[in-house]
């Protein structure tokens, strides 16, 4: 019998917005100018976030951060796609999603400065708490998914995780749910090249990541993860598809973690500085003022003006932070279970 | 009052449920189509749908950690794990997202999770299949650990773990699924969880147990005028009950099919001796598998607790 062929595949990749802020004028998706200057302004507001995060774990005023430098467009691009009833289940990078989405700027520094509260989502928004487990809470969005479509509900579960989470169980057996059951969810990897010192080829033979998604029986796009429009067209196409009963997709966001992995880390250890020099040359912020200037949508007075604002903003959330009270004791009891066994109330007691 | 055996009285709590509670949804491998491997789930599908009974690819951390997702999107879920040699994989999930999430997000989400398992030996089953490693849920704080003893506590403790906004770990002794029958109400009714239960009273000495080593401690001690009580909840435990107990008898003696280090019965002994030292007449004693890797059938009657050791315990507290 003849060898016949059963399977072969092929990945894309997308781009829309070039180094030099030129677009595809074909693969553009319809945004006002409006909504460019709002992408924009949340991808500041993501960037200002995280220098202030920065500045303030080294002043001992928040605990181990994890920059996001560089990865402004992959979750700017993709939040702004969001409809409001969307599950969110972020990885612990994820700032940028959580600004976008309107999460309060406040309770992320209280978070990442030890505070458990700043995880409290508020009702309008439906963004677990951060997943500092690499690739665990993959599973989940594949249940809310099942939840969503058990309910009549037209939610889509939407994962974000990094490259690393690729190697974990959780992620196939995740993927593979999602595809048996065709859910409504949609993958995110911000694949941005090093999981803390492993680069991206000693984290997986594979060309793409998103080819990975092809084994699970559905789509998966690589897309320029450094282009704001082009990760906001491919999720925006995602979740269409998601909520019309087309199936999950996975959408790998090819970007670069301009900073170290945390507070806690020296990149210098283990990168080349002219590889982080040459991704600095692409920072997703640059090339759309470029873009936004060939179209008269950005300024110097603009600028500044948007940098005074965003500052301002930040200036007062740290304020609101440091303004609320540490918890009290009984906050770790409150919430391990819905009422006190008798030896935690014990215990509390004790304390 | 039907008389039923264990099996048909869990499949009864979950009927039931599911009729009363649209938000129930039992998820697991073969649980639907096959109406799982003992048979608990059988015609569940047929009554109320393949919606509501999932058959999961075989995948235990996607199938625990999707019913996570579920259960805080505001579902019910049953997730079965088909035998609890095969929960490992899924420990990650039930230690570092089901135990956690409540409190993580400060009770924004919470978990309100069935994990129902076949748990203890005695079945001449495979590898793996007769697995008693309950203490390990026992020391993660956020996660109930019931363990029914025959037909009635399975319904009355099932019903009471599906009404718990926790997530609760449900431990069927497989050896008890077809060796008791009792009369089992068809009206509702709830054991609540975090109370244990007197077996028997008695004055001499109480004698802890729990799952399936209950009826052998029932028989071991028949001689004796012993105090049984039946935990049925592991975590939250009902160390009011053991104390008060043991408070009166004065000797103490638990029984469980686990190894020995670090088992249960060593919290257990550990509480008594905090607790009510000044009124032992006894070293408290464990009856308890040795601390080796859980053998096959032929070696089996040799892992388990006997009679004959629970009896040799009970005689030595009484002479001591």
């Amino acid at each position: 019998m003849p060898e016949e062929l059963l399977a072969s595949f092929e990945v894309k990749h997308l781009s829309v917005l070039d180094e030099n802020g030129n677009v595809d004028d074909l693969l553009m998706p319809p945004l006002s100018e409006t909504e460019i200057r709002r992408i924009y302004e949340s991808m500041v507001l993501a960037r200002t976030f995280d220098e202030r995060a920065l500045s303030l774990q080294r002043e001992g005023r928040l605990g181990t951060y994890p920059p996001i430098l560089g990865q402004e467009a992959s979750q700017v691009g993709s939040a702004l796609a969001l409809s409001p009833a969307d599950w969110v289940f972020p990885s612990f990078r994820e700032m940028g999603v959580h600004l976008t989405l309107g999460y309060p700027v406040h309770q992320l520094f209280q978070y990442w400065a030890g505070d458990e509260r700043g995880q409290i989502a508020p009702a309008k928004l439906n963004i677990f708490p951060f997943c500092v487990s690499v690739g665990t809470h993959i599973p989940h969005a594949v249940g809310a998914a099942m939840a969503a479509r058990y309910l009549g509900d037209p939610t889509v579960a939407v994962a974000y995780f990094g490259d690393g989470a690729t190697s974990k169980g959780d992620f196939h057996e995740g993927f593979n749910m999602a595809g048996v059951f065709r859910l409504p969810v949609v993958f995110i990897c911000q694949n941005n090249q090093w999981a803390i010192s492993i680069p991206l080829k000693e984290q997986t033979a594979a060309v793409t990541l998103a080819q990975k998604a092809i084994a699970y029986g559905f789509d998966g796009v690589r897309v320029d993860g450094n282009d704001v429009f082009a990760v906001y067209r491919a999720t925006t196409e995602a979740l269409a598809k998601a909520r019309s009963g087309g199936g999950p997709t996975f959408i790998e966001c090819l970007t670069y973690r301009m900073a170290d992995h945390t507070t806690a880390d020296d990149a210098a250890r283990y990168r080349p500085p002219e590889e982080v020099a040459a991704w600095r040359a692409r920072d997703p912020i640059l090339r759309l003022e470029r873009y936004m200037v060939k179209r008269g949508l950005w300024s110097e007075e603009y600028g500044q003006e948007l940098k005074k604002r965003t500052t301002a903003v930040i200036d007062e959330a740290v304020r609101a932070m440091e303004a609320i009270p540490s918890p009290e004791v009984a906050e770790m009891f409150d919430h391990t279970c819905a009422t006190l066994s008798p030896r935690q109330a014990g215990q509390l007691k004790e304390l | 009052m039907a008389q039923l055996n264990m099996v048909q009285a869990i499949n009864l709590a979950l009927s039931q449920e599911m009729e009363r509670d649209k938000r129930i949804v039992i998820l697991g491998e073969d649980v639907g189509r096959d109406g799982g491997v003992f048979r608990v789930t059988e015609g569940l599908r047929e009554r109320f749908g393949a919606g509501r009974l999932i058959d999961t690819p075989l995948s235990e951390s996607a199938l625990i950690g999707a019913a996570i997702g579920m259960a805080a999107y505001g579902l019910l879920p049953v997730a079965e794990i088909q035998f609890m040699g095969f929960i490992y994989p899924a420990l990650d999930q039930l230690f570092t997202h089901a135990a956690r999430l409540r409190a993580r997000s400060r009770g924004r989400f919470t978990c309100p999770l069935v994990v129902r398992t076949p748990y203890g030996g005695g079945i001449k089953a495979p590898e793996l299949h007769e697995e008693s490693s309950e203490a390990l849920f026992c020391h993660m704080p956020g996660i109930k650990v019931v363990v029914p003893s025959g037909p009635y506590t399975a319904k009355g403790l099932l019903l009471a773990a599906l009404r718990d906004s926790n997530p609760v770990l449900f431990l069927e002794p497989t050896r008890l699924y077809r060796l008791i029958r009792e009369e089992v109400p068809e009206d509702d009714y709830t054991i609540p969880l975090g109370r244990a239960r007197l077996a028997r009273e008695g004055q001499d000495v109480t004698v802890v147990a729990w799952g399936s080593m209950l009826e052998r401690v029932i028989k071991a001690a028949a001689p004796y005028d012993a105090e049984v009580i039946d935990l049925l909840t592991l975590n939250p435990c009902d160390m009011e009950t053991v104390l008060a107990s043991v408070k009166k008898t004065g000797r103490a003696i638990i029984v469980h099919e686990a190894v020995k280090s670090a088992g249960f019965g060593a919290e257990i002994a550990a509480t008594i001796a905090e607790e009510a030292i000044l009124h032992l007449r006894a070293p408290v004693l464990r009856v308890t598998a040795p601390d080796v890797t859980m053998p096959m059938s032929k070696l089996l009657d040799s892992y388990l607790p006997t009679l004959e050791q629970i009896r040799k315990a009970l005689d030595e507290v009484m002479t001591y």
